[in-house]
């Protein structure tokens, strides 16, 4: 009783992942977290500070301190967005030489984490009674994820209490895909070649599945398996919790 | 190394686009790669302190950068007293005309070299042909190289792109009494041995590196593989040695650290095979002469960034090009620059100057790997950005360059746009937020042709209900939807299901649209 969280979903699962918000609201929820989704949110800021915008990015910081002004605890299916907070939304805010938003901005760092850290460390849950998936699945642990947040195996650990599910390990697991947000787009060959290698160890492994912790990384590789039509699908590893995939 | 470095500014993307056709460059350096990577986590996993060897590394480093100026004259001093001259240079030109004049005064127009990162910053090869000087590579890749008349690609192992077939034909083409030598390395490495060692015996002057030097006691130390470093620091009459300021450290225990650092990060080893130390001269050993030549080249301008400072704790170990994911697919020609990899695309434009490599704060993924394995804990990726922040700003300014005006003003209509609810609400409605997330800021309209960097080998998923709608209609009650609600059809879990969804608003086929959440809702009614 009394639990309760403040999704901080991030404008590219609000806007082109849904399911996967969903599917941490359904997870949330059946652990028994009052989930809550202030709406004020948008964007962490992530893509202007890599980009090179820092002044944007502080300005889309004040608002979504602002937004999370009242959460108990922060949490996000996104841990690239949740390490944007956690990270650098501090040395952001040192940059303004601002001591209420410095103050606040490491408040804000403070209560946030990933989904995987919040179920894992903060509840103390490893099953959280996921319906049966009986696919094979390989786990790509997303670069952020992995070196900036260190959320180590956590979501693996949650994806192994779930029924039926075989999980095959992944070659180079470690080695990027090749998203690297902006990256993407201004050296898109490189990109390209990263994923060209990251899915050729994909289809190695014979999975059906590929899941991730993080969306944006998932878009990109789930971008590049559906145009080689390779039959792999993606999913982000809340929505196999959740089991709105089957 | 014979050649000068493009006058052109360095242009990442586009010279990563042509080396990334190369297959043979892509295997060689992958398998390459792979294997140095394996070879150092074994002999680091075997370190047990090795995370506070690394914070003792960067310590020592910083030690010796926050009081440079003090440490360089203790250092001058400590030379001095043990029978060597200092030399003080400000930049390139200076440092080519002072070791010209070094060398001409010997009256030798030959000189043998060990392999120097630095001497080939300076561009100095080409400098000492202008006067009449030959400068002969030593160090075995560096000979490939030289001989190649090709580029470096890797800090450590410069002929990394080479293997053993490429590295055969060169030498059968262009070294001396090797016109049959097999491919095999052994017969390789004795073709080359036997070329250099006449140069050993005959020519009276070295030019070297240096990867440290102890201000306290004027100790130079060069790091090796081969031993032809060594004769070139011991054989000849006279010495150069040609340094970076930041290199110097200030006391003999530092130097223990980096000597436990740098070889387990480098090349996988324990310990390096030799490790040449000299303080000065030794009346019948070694050279009779020796010269430090301290150059400065753009390293006080890096020292002056309080962010950008700590890119000059580098020792050069290499062990971030062999763990970075571009650095792996590209090769280190694409850097256009003596320092490739991540170190390369902090350190050069830091040195040279943003405009000479506006390109290289952005050759990143911002992956990490690079700052998890540095032996002195340099933050590369938080420099990186810190850079994009400085080229973007400065060019700005300048109104021109590769990311000014247009990108300048999309970033900030987008944050605009971020910045407030209702028109985030509105653009997310218009299915023009993901394509402006996905094009580098630039809203769908303003620069369509950009987007083909995303579509040209991806798919995009296009959802046509946003997940804050949702939510907002469950929360007035609207939807019966339980936590544990049916699951969706599988289209509409998986966007990359949907084929030609390559921009949103183009439908795909019928049996792929996206089945919304008002759908349900009504079937749930009905």
């Amino acid at each position: 009783m009394g639990t309760r969280a403040s999704l901080l979903i991030t404008c590219l699962v609000d806007t082109l992942f849904p399911d996967v918000g969903r599917a941490s609201v359904t997870i949330l929820e059946r652990v028994g977290v009052a989930v809550d989704v202030p709406l004020e949110q948008t964007c962490c800021g992530q893509m202007h500070q890599n980009a090179g915008h820092p002044k944007d990015a502080t300005r889309l910081m004040r608002r979504t301190i602002e937004a999370f002004k009242d959460a108990d605890v922060v949490v996000s299916p996104s841990p690239s967005c949740a390490a944007q907070v956690v990270e650098h939304y501090p040395h952001l805010a040192d940059r303004t030489g601002d001591p209420g938003l410095i103050r606040e901005a490491r408040d804000l760092a403070a209560r946030t984490r990933d989904l995987s850290t919040y179920l894992v460390e903060d509840l103390g849950l490893e099953d959280v009674d996921a319906p049966a998936f009986p696919h094979s699945v390989t786990y790509h642990p997303t670069c952020h994820g992995l070196r900036l947040l260190g959320i180590g195996d956590r979501p693996q650990r949650l994806l192994r209490n779930v029924p039926g599910i075989e999980l095959r390990d992944l070659p180079q697991a470690t080695s990027c895909c090749g998203f690297g947000g902006t990256f993407a787009v201004t050296n898109a060959d490189v990109s390209t070649a990263m994923m060209s290698d990251k899915l050729r160890a994909v289809q190695d492994t014979g999975a059906e599945i590929l899941t991730a912790a993080d969306s944006s990384c998932l878009m990109h590789m789930g971008g590049g398996l559906s145009r080689q039509r390779a039959g792999v699908r993606p999913l982000h590893y809340a929505e196999i919790l959740a089991g709105v995939a089957r | 190394m014979s050649a000068r470095w493009p006058e052109t500014p360095v242009d990442f993307p586009k010279a990563a686009h042509e080396t990334l056709k190369d297959s043979q460059l892509r295997s060689n350096l992958g398998h390459a790669t792979t294997a140095i990577r394996a070879k150092r986590e074994d002999v680091v996993s075997e370190v047990d302190d090795w995370e506070s060897l690394r914070d003792e590394g960067a310590a020592a480093r910083d030690r010796s950068l926050r009081r440079l100026d003090e440490m360089l004259v203790r250092l001058e001093e400590s030379v001095t007293a043990a029978g060597g001259h200092v030399h003080w240079a400000a930049d390139k030109e200076s440092a080519q005309r002072l070791v010209v004049d070094l060398v001409k005064a010997t009256g030798s127009d030959e000189v043998i070299k060990v392999k120097s990162l630095l001497t080939d910053e300076l561009e100095l090869n080409p400098a000492l042909q202008d006067a009449g000087i030959h400068a002969q590579e030593t160090d075995l890749a560096e000979l490939i190289v030289q001989l190649g008349g090709d580029r470096q690609s890797h800090i450590l192992v410069p002929a990394i792109h080479r293997n053993r077939r490429e590295i055969r034909d060169i030498f059968r083409r262009e070294l001396p009494g090797a016109e049959d030598v097999s491919d095999d390395p052994a017969a390789l490495a004795e073709a080359a041995r036997r070329h250099l060692r006449e140069q050993f015996l005959r020519v009276p002057v070295a030019i070297s590196g240096a990867n440290a030097a102890v201000a306290e006691t004027g100790t130079v130390a060069v790091v090796e593989s081969e031993g032809n470093g060594r004769m070139c620091l011991t054989m000849p009459k006279t010495l150069i040695t040609v340094m970076g300021i930041e290199k110097v450290l200030e006391r003999w225990e530092d130097l223990g650290t980096i000597m436990r650092l740098l070889p387990r990060s480098s090349t996988g080893e324990r310990m390096n095979p030799y490790t040449s130390l000299w303080t000065g001269v030794t009346p019948d050993d070694g050279p009779e002469e020796f010269h430090l030549v301290l150059v400065d080249a753009g390293r006080t301008n890096a020292l002056a960034d309080p962010v950008g400072r700590d890119t000059l704790r580098c020792i050069r170990c290499s062990a971030c090009l062999n763990v970075c994911p571009v650095y792996e697919r590209t090769g280190g020609q694409a850097y256009e620059s003596i320092y490739p990899g991540p170190i390369g695309a902090i350190l050069t434009p830091q040195l040279q100057g943003l405009d000479t490599a506006p390109t290289l704060p952005w050759a990143s993924s911002l992956c990490g790997a690079c700052y998890e394995v540095c032996p002195v804990k340099i933050d590369i990726p938080k420099i990186l950005v810190h850079l994009r922040g400085r080229v973007t700003a400065e060019t700005n300014a300048s109104g021109k360059g590769h990311h000014a005006g247009a990108e300048r003003l999309a970033m900030r209509s987008v944050a605009r746009v971020m910045d407030s609810r209702r028109a985030y609400e509105a653009a997310q409605k218009a299915g023009r937020l993901g394509l402006s997330l996905m094009n580098n800021g630039r809203g769908a309209r303003g620069a369509l042709p950009g987007l083909s960097g995303w579509t040209g080998s991806r798919d995009l998923p296009d959802p046509e209900r946003s997940f804050r709608d949702w939510w907002r209609e469950r929360e007035a009650g609207e939807l019966e939807q339980g936590p544990d609600a049916p699951a969706l059809p599988q289209a509409a879990q998986d966007p990359a299901a949907r084929s030609g969804a390559a921009m949103p608003g183009t439908p795909g086929p019928e049996d792929a649209l996206p089945t919304d959440v008002p759908r349900l809702h009504g079937e749930d009614r009905a």
